[in-house]
C-alpha cells in the first residue's frame, strides 16, 4: 500500500494522468480510504485552479501603442 | 479603451470554466483558427487582446533568462514585432499561443547567452520513482509514511474563492516569483498559461522527466505558501 507521503509525492503525475494503471490503481485506492490524502489531493487541485484563473497585468499602455502602431503598419504593407 | 475591456472578459472566461485538471485543452482548435483568421485580417481589437493577455507571463519568462528589466521588456516587443511578421506564413501546427512564447524563450535565450546568464533545467536529482521529489517537509509525517501533521482545511470551496482574496492572489504571485528560474518558466507556460505538457517541453527544450518533477515542485510550493496562509492563527 502507498504511504501518505509517497502519495503526496506522486499527486501531480496522478492530476497529469501519468501513473500507470496499477500506481493509479493504488493511488485512488488510498485516496478512497484516507481522508487527509483525500483534503491533500483536493487542495492541490485548488491550487492548480488558482494557478490557471490568475489575474494578468496588462501591457502599460505606451508599449501597447507602439505594438498597436506596427501591428497597422503590417496591415498596410 | 476597447481592448483592455477585452481582455478582461477574456480572463474572467478562463478563471470561471475550469475545473478540470487539463483546463484549456478543449478550447485551443476553434477558437485558434478564428482568432488567426482575425489577425491576418487585421482586426486590432484581437491583436490587442493577445498582446495584454500574454504580456505578465512573456515578461516573466523574459525574466529568468535576462536580468535586465529594460532587455526582458526589449525582448517581449521584439517577440511582438517577430509574430506580426510571422503571422501570414504561420502554419498553424502548434497552438498559437506556444508558437508566440517558442519565439519569445529562443530569444531570451540568444539574449541570456550574451550576458551569460542561463537556467539549468538539467541538474535534477532523480529519486527513487515512488517518491520522486517530497512536496512537503519530512517532518508532517511519521516514521511509517502516514500523516504525523495532517493537512488542515482552508475554508474555500473552489478556485475562484481563492482569486476572490486580494492577499491569496499576492501570495501566489511572490511564491512564483520566489521559485527556481526552471520551476517559474514550467508553472507558468503551463498552469498560468495552460499549455500542454507536451508543448511546455517543445517551447523549453526540457525532457519529460525534468517537466515532471519541476512542475510537481513549482505546485507543491505554491500549495504550501496557500496552506500557511489559510490555516494561520
Amino acid at each position: 500500500m502507498l504511504t501518505c507521503e509517497q502519495l503526496t509525492g506522486l499527486v501531480t503525475d496522478y492530476i497529469e494522468g501519468w501513473l500507470p494503471m496499477r500506481q493509479r490503481f493504488r493511488f485512488r485506492l488510498h485516496v478512497a480510504l484516507c481522508r487527509s490524502c483525500r483534503r491533500y489531493l483536493r487542495q492541490m487541485r485548488l491550487t492548480i485552479g488558482a494557478l490557471n484563473g490568475l489575474p494578468r497585468q496588462p501591457l502599460p499602455p505606451a508599449k501597447e501603442q507602439e505594438l498597436m502602431h506596427r501591428f497597422r503598419a503590417w496591415q498596410r504593407a | 479603451m476597447l481592448p483592455r475591456v477585452l481582455t478582461r472578459r477574456l480572463d474572467t472566461r478562463r478563471g470561471s470554466s475550469d475545473q478540470s485538471s487539463a483546463p484549456h485543452a478543449a478550447r485551443v482548435s476553434g477558437d485558434e483558427t478564428q482568432l488567426l483568421s482575425r489577425l491576418l485580417a487585421g482586426d486590432e481589437a484581437a491583436f490587442a487582446a493577445l498582446i495584454n493577455r500574454y504580456y505578465a507571463s512573456m515578461l516573466r519568462l523574459a525574466r529568468l533568462f535576462v536580468a535586465d528589466l529594460d532587455v526582458a521588456e526589449e525582448v517581449v516587443q521584439d517577440t511582438w514585432l517577430a509574430v506580426i511578421n510571422g503571422l501570414a506564413s504561420f502554419e498553424g501546427r502548434a497552438a498559437i499561443k506556444t508558437w508566440i512564447f517558442r519565439i519569445l524563450v529562443n530569444r531570451a535565450k540568444t539574449r541570456g547567452m550574451r550576458e551569460a546568464r542561463s537556467i539549468n533545467f538539467s541538474s535534477l536529482t532523480t529519486g527513487s520513482k515512488e517518491n520522486a521529489t517530497p512536496a512537503l517537509d519530512a517532518d508532517r509525517f511519521s516514521a511509517s509514511g502516514a500523516w504525523h501533521d495532517p493537512p488542515r482545511g482552508w475554508g474555500v470551496d473552489s478556485p475562484e474563492d481563492i482569486l476572490q482574496r486580494k492577499e491569496a492572489l499576492q501570495l501566489i504571485e511572490q511564491e512564483i516569483a520566489t521559485l527556481p528560474p526552471s520551476q517559474q518558466a514550467v508553472i507558468t507556460l503551463r498552469d498560468l498559461e495552460g499549455l500542454t505538457s507536451d508543448e511546455v517541453r517543445n517551447v523549453l527544450g526540457i525532457s519529460e522527466t525534468n517537466q515532471r518533477v519541476l512542475l510537481h515542485r513549482a505546485r507543491s510550493a505554491v500549495r504550501r505558501a496557500l496552506e500557511k496562509h489559510f490555516t494561520k492563527g
